[in-house]
């Protein structure tokens, strides 16, 4: 009978001795802690499945967003970083998982050197996220957004490749300065400008006439839509507002902006779990040094953050697919 | 667990380890093909998977399954839910998988809803322009 809760009558109920389910109080917190956290997190991926469905003819093409990978330039490569990222955090798993090991065969030194790994492995994942993050902000091609707040993207009708509004729009000569509090109107001031003007685009799109405009819309094989030259000069002309570079939380040049706001707000939220487990780790590996985990003869300490580091992992398992791979 | 004892097979027997460590490294290697089978399916999308299955493609009903069974192995063995008693498990699997469950249920159906008016031919709503 492992369900019932049989405590041995000569211990105090109320002191912390009791331990139902043979899981220590602690542990036990722990889990369910991981629990609600775990439901936190299916809230957030679960509404992004909603916002996906809602937009399904139009959603972004995620091996089309995250091409770039850390001093490879010109080339594009899907997946890869994300891979290496989604590698280093269930190394750095692995890694503490040796720890706990090692601490219930209590070996300090063994378990001072699997959580260093561990808090290794975890800022190196954070490092990763935070240049992804960069990368994603910043932008590559750019895109015109139309009035109806779609966005339209740019390829190069020869090669089928994607050109980036910088190489064929024209530069006319300042047609318009940012606002700043001490001109134009005093104590007023706009966010900068975008590199390029609607007109700008226009003219460099009219004069090469290699150019062709790509909308969001997936056509039956899941490709985007391609417009003919004449479709593509009409719809720029008649729609068109305003250049978009990268990626904020009002409009990004990958399409849908909920597409950007979901991706900010799940990996953020999880890169936030990241740090905070980083930042315990880093506190039970100074305990583990000074001995007092030697001292409680003990080392459940590591385990019970151990679990939360391994429930990082698994959301990360998740936001994985669910960003990159579906 | 407080006996330090660690059952030490997966699949259900089929592979048998003879220490924990050895078993972390087993599962280790299992995670790693797992991914790397994620990834290259990711990169390559293979056109025979696009054929839809329940309103999914096939190749997304592979990435799903490969995710849970990733999930599996990372809360069975290296948290360690193998080794606690079975209340615990059920008490935290069952609730988590029910409620997600629902949640997605409903959340995904309404998508698709809202998906259907924007569709609507019709034209009530406009959202290209």
């Amino acid at each position: 009978m492992q369900t019932t809760v049989s405590p041995n009558s000569n211990d105090n109920l109320w002191d912390g001795g009791n331990k139902p389910l043979k899981a220590s109080y602690g542990k036990m917190m722990m889990w369910f802690f991981i629990v609600s956290d775990a439901l936190t997190f299916s809230g957030f991926i679960v509404s992004y499945g909603f916002a996906r469905f809602k937009f399904a003819d139009s959603w972004p093409i995620a091996d089309e967003v995250f091409t770039h990978v850390p001093f490879v330039h010109g080339k594009e490569l899907p997946m890869i970083y994300v891979a290496f990222m989604t590698f280093v955090l269930i190394m750095s798993s692995v890694t503490m998982v040796l720890a706990v090991d090692a601490g219930h065969k209590m070996k300090k030194a063994k378990v001072t050197f699997y959580m260093f790994l561990t808090i290794i492995g975890g800022i190196i994942f954070v490092g990763s996220q935070a240049w992804e993050w960069a990368t994603f902000i910043k932008g590559d091609y750019g895109a015109v957004k139309t009035k109806g707040g779609n966005i339209l993207q740019f390829l190069d009708a020869n090669t089928s490749k994607r050109i980036a509004v910088s190489d064929f729009a024209f530069e006319f000569v300042n047609e318009r300065e940012q606002q700043q509090e001490y001109n134009g109107i005093w104590y007023q001031n706009e966010s900068s400008l975008p590199l390029f003007s609607i007109d700008e685009v226009i003219a460099g799109m009219e004069a090469s006439p290699n150019i062709l405009i790509r909308t969001q819309l997936l056509n039956d094989k899941g490709h985007k839509t391609i417009l003919t030259r004449e479709e593509s000069l009409e719809i720029l002309k008649s729609n068109g507002v305003s250049v978009v570079n990268g990626a904020n939380l009002i409009e990004n040049e990958y399409g849908v902006p909920l597409f950007a706001n979901f991706f900010f707000f799940i990996t953020g939220f999880h890169g936030f779990h990241v740090f905070s487990g980083i930042v315990l780790n880093i506190i039970i590996f100074f305990n583990v040094i000074i001995g007092t985990y030697e001292k409680r003869n003990s080392y459940e300490m590591v385990e019970k953050v151990g679990l939360y580091w391994h429930f990082v992992d698994l959301v990360w398992v998740f936001v994985f697919t669910f960003f990159y791979l579906v | 667990m407080a006996d330090h004892t660690h059952k030490l097979e997966i699949f259900r027997g089929l592979i048998k380890f003879k220490s924990n460590t050895q078993k972390i490294v087993g599962v280790l290697i299992l995670l790693s093909i797992v991914t790397l089978i994620e990834v290259v399916l990711g990169i390559y999308k293979p056109t025979i998977l696009n054929e839809y299955f329940l309103n999914l493609k096939l190749l997304n009903w592979i990435f799903i399954i490969l995710t849970i069974v990733k999930a599996y192995y990372i809360t069975w063995d290296f948290m360690h839910m193998r080794d606690e008693t079975s209340i615990l498990r059920r008490i935290v699997v069952w609730t988590a998988v029910f409620l997600i469950l629902y949640l997605t249920f409903i959340l995904i159906q309404e998508g698709g809803y809202i998906f259907d008016v924007f569709d609507d031919t019709s034209n009530y709503i406009k959202k290209d322009f």
